[in-house]
């Protein structure tokens, strides 16, 4: 599902992957961990073909994110959450949703169908739908972001710090949202410092420090440098 | 691959978005359509003019009046993606860069049209000018508006993303823009009775480069929104 | 501009350690300044000045000791035309291929080349002034065009210089130059429509005889602004190699130093407790 090897990635001229190894498996659930500047948000987005790899080797999905053809293609098949809402703050909610779910590449009817459905599972209540996006709490739009993912049925999910400034319902949405893609059979990847709450999932943890993986729980390899 | 079909649905979709949030956010009608009359009011002082060298120049001031505006629309219409993380969604979207780039370009181009109305008004209520011909201007207006919003997008993705991007596109997008300002003007001269020139051979060479630009970019912006 | 060479750096052979010069670009150097020389020498002294004979009045006209000019104005147009042709096969280059070699050289092409244009401009409003009266004459078509390509390319010099991510200014470069090649043709055909509108009737290249010492002046300039074009982007080419050599030194220092960069304790507490705040 992902492969890196001595993978290194440069954010301008800065090394932000000084050579990764990892390997993750379809269907596991991992947790990212490390100090800030490690890294992390650097690594999820390389998995999500957002970056060229400076060297090593990048597979995801089988797709080769040293070539550009392999990024372009496995960005459809994957689903990013950064720290931003990904959301037009002045469209409403139900524009944004509709949008997104088009741009997607499906067609109105799928795209109205699966929009219900996310966002009644992430609750984004009907309400919320003609209020531009830059009237809600950041809870909602976070619930937003998650809702314009789960439409697009990713294979791969690659979340960074999902829980953050949300309250104890928003969190456990997000909990009940990762369990639901590992129930679905996708591979998640989060990012967080929320331990105890990951921890439920019982992830496979890896470690990132310097740029690099320095500690990979031994339930799977993941190289150790 | 995408066919032909979906790079205009995509496109549609995008134009959508950009006209959607201008009719919600309304900048270029609070922001940008005054200051294109300021400038007209401001050429009008500077100028110390009469009625009859303003009907010579309008021309003139109309089109750089235009292109001035034009680039504080293109600023506003490249800066919806630099905000809020939606230039990731997009990457991640697979929407092809085609398709993005005709669709943020039909969006500019109606914004445009929008304007030059506005001061095709404004030229005849405040520079006292009467329009001849009718139909040379809005097709020379359709055209050159074209390439402007062309070449606008096009320099306007390649601006994002740097640093002192608001000095840098004019400097890039104006020198190219040249020869719509001259075809443009002298289209208007013939249409505004202002000159015995050939409006229509002028026009001809705006669509050229109306089509020259919208090419050209379309195929650029590829280059510039991918890695 | 000058920069101290790095050790990874390929300089061609026979370089020295501390200068971009070579054996054989210090040849190219002195044979284009006694070239120079003797172009000058030419130009300037042993030509004549265009002194026609009226047929009907018998008065002295034509450009009198202003076509001088020529004999620089013309070659360097050419050079720069070359100069920017190299820069846009070379922009070409860096969307197509990618690799340093096509970047430099169009960074290098494009400098020399908006060096040379502004020579141009000011070598033929030098030389219009006696004919025309003025400084500047906006009806010339030919520099017009080169005004506004002139233009285009300081947007692309402006460009260059930004701060950011050099893969990303490289792109855009690239394409701002593509750009103005290709959009060059229009400027030139609106600036031509418009100049003809204006009936302006000027001497031009083609009122002048140009045969014997003229002409071999002129083939003169050619060879001896050429080879100054190729000088200059010899070394030009070879000072933004080195910074692109220092450059990658640089990353490849600053990348063994990150991973290096978590001492012991730092990496118990990276396995062991999480740091509080926001992430990386």
């Amino acid at each position: 599902m992902v492969e890196l090897r001595a993978a290194v990635a440069l954010l301008g001229r800065f090394p932000a992957l000084s050579g990764v190894d990892l390997t993750i498996h379809a269907g596991e659930t991992v947790l990212l961990r490390g100090p800030n500047g490690a890294g992390k948000t650097t690594l999820l987005h390389l998995c999500a073909g957002l970056l060229r790899p400076e060297s090593g080797e990048v597979r995801v999905l089988d797709h080769d994110l040293t070539e550009v053809v392999g990024r372009r293609s496995v960005r459809r098949r994957v689903a990013l959450l950064g720290h931003a809402t990904g959301l037009y703050d002045d469209l409403t909610v139900g524009e944004n949703l509709r949008f997104w779910a088009r741009a997607a590449g499906l067609s109105a009817a799928d795209a109205d169908r699966r929009t219900d459905e996310a966002r009644s599972r992430l609750e984004v209540p009907d309400r919320l739908l003609d209020q531009p996006v830059h009237t809600l709490s950041a809870g909602q739009r976070r619930r937003t972001s998650l809702a314009s993912l789960v439409v697009r049925r990713p294979e791969l999910w690659l979340l960074d710090e999902p829980h953050a400034g949300l309250d104890q319902a928003g969190r456990d949405l997000v909990d009940a949202l990762i369990g639901d893609a590992v129930a679905a059979g996708g591979t998640v990847v989060v990012s967080s410092h929320e331990l105890d709450r990951v921890a439920a999932l019982s992830p496979r943890t890896v470690t990132l420090a310097g740029g690099a993986v320095v500690d990979a729980s031994a339930t799977d390899d993941g190289g150790i440098r | 691959m995408s066919t032909l079909r979906t790079v205009l649905r995509d496109a549609r979709l995008v134009a959508g978005r950009d006209l959607r949030i201008e009719a919600r956010s309304r900048v270029v009608v609070d922001q940008v359509l005054p200051f294109a009359v300021l400038v007209l009011v401001l050429f009008g002082f500077a100028l110390d003019a009469d009625h009859s060298t303003l009907r010579t120049f309008a021309p003139g001031l109309f089109w750089v009046t235009v292109l001035l505006s034009a680039l504080l629309a293109i600023q506003r219409s490249a800066s919806l993606d630099s905000a809020d993380g939606t230039g990731t969604s997009l990457r991640m979207s697979g929407l092809s860069p085609v398709a993005r780039y005709l669709g943020r370009t039909t969006a500019v181009f109606v914004q445009l049209l929008v304007l030059e109305a506005l001061l095709v008004g404004g030229l005849v209520v405040l520079y006292g000018v009467s329009v001849e011909e009718w139909f040379l201007l809005v097709v020379a207006g359709v055209a050159a508006g074209v390439a402007v919003a062309a070449a606008g997008t096009l320099y306007g993705a390649l601006a994002s993303g740097l640093r002192a991007r608001e000095t840098l596109l004019p400097i890039l997008v104006l020198p190219v823009l040249a020869p719509v300002l001259i075809g443009a003007t002298r289209a208007f001269d013939d249409a505004l009775g202002v000159a015995a020139v050939d409006g229509w051979a002028w026009t001809g060479l705006l669509a050229v480069a109306a089509l020259v630009l919208t090419v050209v970019g379309a195929s650029a912006h590829g280059a510039l929104v991918e890695d | 501009m000058a920069e101290e060479p790095m050790s990874p750096a390929p300089l061609p052979e026979g370089t020295a350690s501390d200068t971009t010069g070579s054996r054989g670009s210090r040849l190219l150097g002195v044979l284009a300044l006694v070239g120079l020389a003797v172009l000058g020498v030419l130009a300037f002294v042993l030509t004549d000045p265009d002194v026609r004979i009226h047929p009907s009045t018998g008065a002295e006209f034509g450009q009198f000791d202003a076509v001088r000019m020529l004999y620089v104005h013309v070659p360097l147009a050419v050079m720069t035309y070359l100069a920017y042709g190299l820069c846009a096969v070379a922009s070409l280059g860096v969307l197509i291929r990618r690799t340093p070699w096509w970047d430099v050289t169009a960074h290098a092409a494009a400098e020399v080349g908006t060096v040379f244009c502004g020579l141009v401009l000011v070598t033929g409003s030098i030389w219009g002034r006696p004919v025309w009266n003025t400084w500047w004459e906006w009806g010339d078509v030919r520099l017009m065009t080169t005004l506004v390509l002139f233009l285009m390319f300081a947007g692309y010099l402006a460009l260059r210089r930004t701060t950011g991510d050099p893969r990303a200014v490289s792109r855009r470069a690239a394409v701002v130059a593509l750009v103005a090649v290709l959009d060059l043709p229009l400027v030139n055909r609106s600036v031509e429509w418009w100049e003809n509108r204006t009936l302006h009737q000027q001497s031009t290249l083609g009122d002048l005889k140009i045969e014997d010492l003229t002409l071999f002046t002129l083939m003169l300039g050619f060879l001896v602004l050429g080879m100054v074009l190729a000088w200059l982007l010899l070394h030009r080419f070879r000072v933004g190699w080195l910074e692109r050599a220092a450059l990658d030194h640089s990353v490849a220092a600053a990348i063994v130093e990150r991973r290096g960069e978590t001492p012991d304790d730092e990496l118990r507490r990276a396995v062991g407790d999480p740091s509080p705040g926001e992430s990386s």
